[in-house]
């Protein structure tokens, strides 16, 4: 087995690996009962998945670069600055939508007490709700 | 060198997800569901023009993959930002 089917044969695994996530996440999204468990399917699945895409075109163009396939690096290098990207902005929105959520007033499923009630709101938004009181 | 079908498959994969998302989003009973919805397809969307791009040998898609990952970031915090009804 040379070196070339080896490499063939992890990016497969990872390809797969990265596609199941990808389709889990897609089914919790629409399987689970709330805002906050549908973020963490979701969000964490997706992003997980990604990684393990873009590992693989990363491998596939470090194969195509070491047999001088002058398109290999080219393709390694965009995917890493894509991978970094994802990875940076796809947690943050989560955490955005969440604080969004929770401070719009959503409430998990079965919650009975918020012990964050009152407390996160900002300084300008609490005034206010005190002004329309 | 892993076959253009098998590639192909799992940007079919990738796809079948995409629509179980979109489901959610004319679904969502309340309006961050469906920003969850739009924020998943995002990513999935991301990833599929990196494998198109790993298919068709075309590095362009990979640089708009980039762009759409920070453009949408952006759409996401803004639409978050609006739920809130803060001040900007």
């Amino acid at each position: 087995m040379s070196i070339s089917q080896i490499v063939d044969y992890i990016a497969i695994i990872l390809l797969a690996i990265g596609t199941f996530f990808s389709i889990l996440g897609g089914l919790g999204l629409l399987r689970f009962p709330d805002v906050y468990t549908r973020l963490h399917a979701g969000t964490k699945c997706t992003t997980f998945g990604a990684i393990f895409i873009c590992g693989s075109v990363v491998l596939l163009g470090l194969k195509m670069w070491y047999f001088a396939n002058p398109d290999g690096s080219v393709l390694t290098i965009h995917t890493i600055g894509a991978l970094i990207a994802i990875l940076v902005t796809n947690p943050t929105g989560a955490h955005a939508i969440a604080r969004a959520a929770h401070r719009s007033g959503v409430k998990p499923v079965g919650a009975v007490v918020d012990d964050l009630e009152g407390k996160t709101l900002r300084k300008s938004i609490s005034k206010k709700k005190e002004a329309d009181k | 060198m892993i076959e253009a079908e098998t590639l192909y498959l799992i940007l079919g994969l990738l796809i079948l997800s995409i629509v179980l998302c979109i489901i959610r989003v004319f679904k969502g009973p309340t309006a961050p569901d469906r920003v969850v919805g739009l924020d998943t397809i995002n990513t999935l969307v991301i990833v599929s023009m990196i494998v198109y791009g790993l298919v068709s040998s075309s590095v362009i898609y990979i640089d708009v993959a980039i762009v759409y990952a920070l453009l949408s970031y952006i759409s996401t915090l803004f639409i978050a930002k609006y739920l809130e009804g803060g001040e900007f």
